[in-house]
């Protein structure tokens, strides 16, 4: 059997794209890419907390974007088992990025404050 | 008790605790691949939480604010965008069975991922050059580390990208080169991926 016999053929598993699917991911990614960069070459909001958070909000939206679309991620693919390894990745990366964010930006905090009455120079 | 031996209906509807034959499972590899994809994703979270963490430790050397050319970044970002877009019509020249539009689709996303590579490296000679070199201070050093990973990752995606099109041409669409491109559709994307979570926090929010 020639290996061209097979080409009719699809690869199992892989889900069908659309032509229409990825022009509304790409049309949206180029939506939610503009924004966030011209809020920050506009020099943002008056609040530096508020652009950070508009900005992370639009890389999210734009990650299920990419997901959804391009990735053809749904809940029926490969019996269920990829939704629930990525469930299981984001879980992990959260607690490793917020728990990393969290440890590192309390390391200036006092240790022990009974230390620190110690401390202090005796009057 | 009217019977010892059941009826054939009997037998028939009783509950199955063995199963016939083997599950079947497609042969392909697209899970496997996917379960690569979030091991690799766990790595690019370390070095993200890395990043966040030693950002505001500049020690003397320039700042982001200072040195980060955000308009560069959005050309490089639409190159890697694009590139993903026109994966995608590779992908979709694959189901119809055309080996010349498959091949010319993932020759242009080539071009793209390529000028992204020629952005990025253009970006850290200037950076090295003005000073913010990797061993300058642990900012910088969380900074080569994060965007070089994910620039070497495209690196060696484009390295795959030329010897599929090589292979496809040699063999033409056959089910493994099929399964190939997918993959590499998967990895493509997924750095686009990643790509959004690099321009959001290090480039946009360092400059902020």
């Amino acid at each position: 059997m020639s290996a061209h016999e097979n080409t009719d053929q699809h690869v199992e598993g892989a889900p069908h794209a659309s032509f229409k699917e990825y022009m509304i991911g790409f049309g949206l990614s180029v939506i939610l890419t503009i924004i966030p960069f011209w809020l920050v070459l506009a020099g943002g909001f008056d609040s530096r907390g508020m652009t950070i958070f508009i900005v992370i909000a639009f890389g999210v939206m734009q990650m299920l974007v990419h997901m959804i679309y391009f990735l053809h991620l749904n809940t029926k693919s490969e019996g269920g088992w990829i939704v629930i390894s990525l469930a299981f990745t984001v879980l992990l990366v959260m607690i490793v990025i917020a728990g990393s964010i969290w440890v590192m930006f309390h390391l200036d905090s006092n240790m022990m404050p009974m230390l620190m009455d110690a401390a202090k120079p005796s009057p | 008790m009217s019977t010892n031996t059941p009826s054939a209906e009997q037998i028939e509807n009783a509950p199955k605790f063995l199963v016939d034959e083997e599950p079947h499972h497609a042969p392909g590899s697209l899970l496997g691949f996917w379960i690569y994809l979030m091991s690799d994703c766990l790595i690019f979270a370390i070095l993200f939480a890395t990043r966040a963490a030693l950002a505001p430790n500049v020690a003397g050397s320039p700042l982001p604010q200072e040195v980060f050319d955000i308009p560069l970044i959005l050309l490089s970002t639409f190159c890697l965008l694009l590139s993903s877009i026109t994966y995608g019509f590779a992908v979709l020249q694959m189901q119809l069975n055309k080996l010349n539009g498959t091949i010319l689709w993932l020759g242009v996303t080539g071009l793209l991922g390529a000028c992204f590579i020629g952005i990025e490296i253009y970006e850290f000679s200037h950076l090295i050059h003005v000073g913010a070199s990797p061993q300058s201070s642990a900012s910088w050093s969380s900074f080569f580390a994060l965007v070089g990973t994910h620039g070497i990752h495209v690196t060696f995606g484009l390295v795959w990208l030329i010897v599929l099109i090589i292979q496809a041409k040699k063999h033409g669409l056959t089910v493994p080169n099929k399964r190939r491109i997918f993959c590499l559709s998967m990895f493509w994307h997924f750095l686009d991926l990643i790509w959004i979570g690099v321009f959001s926090v290090v480039y946009l929010i360092g400059v902020v």
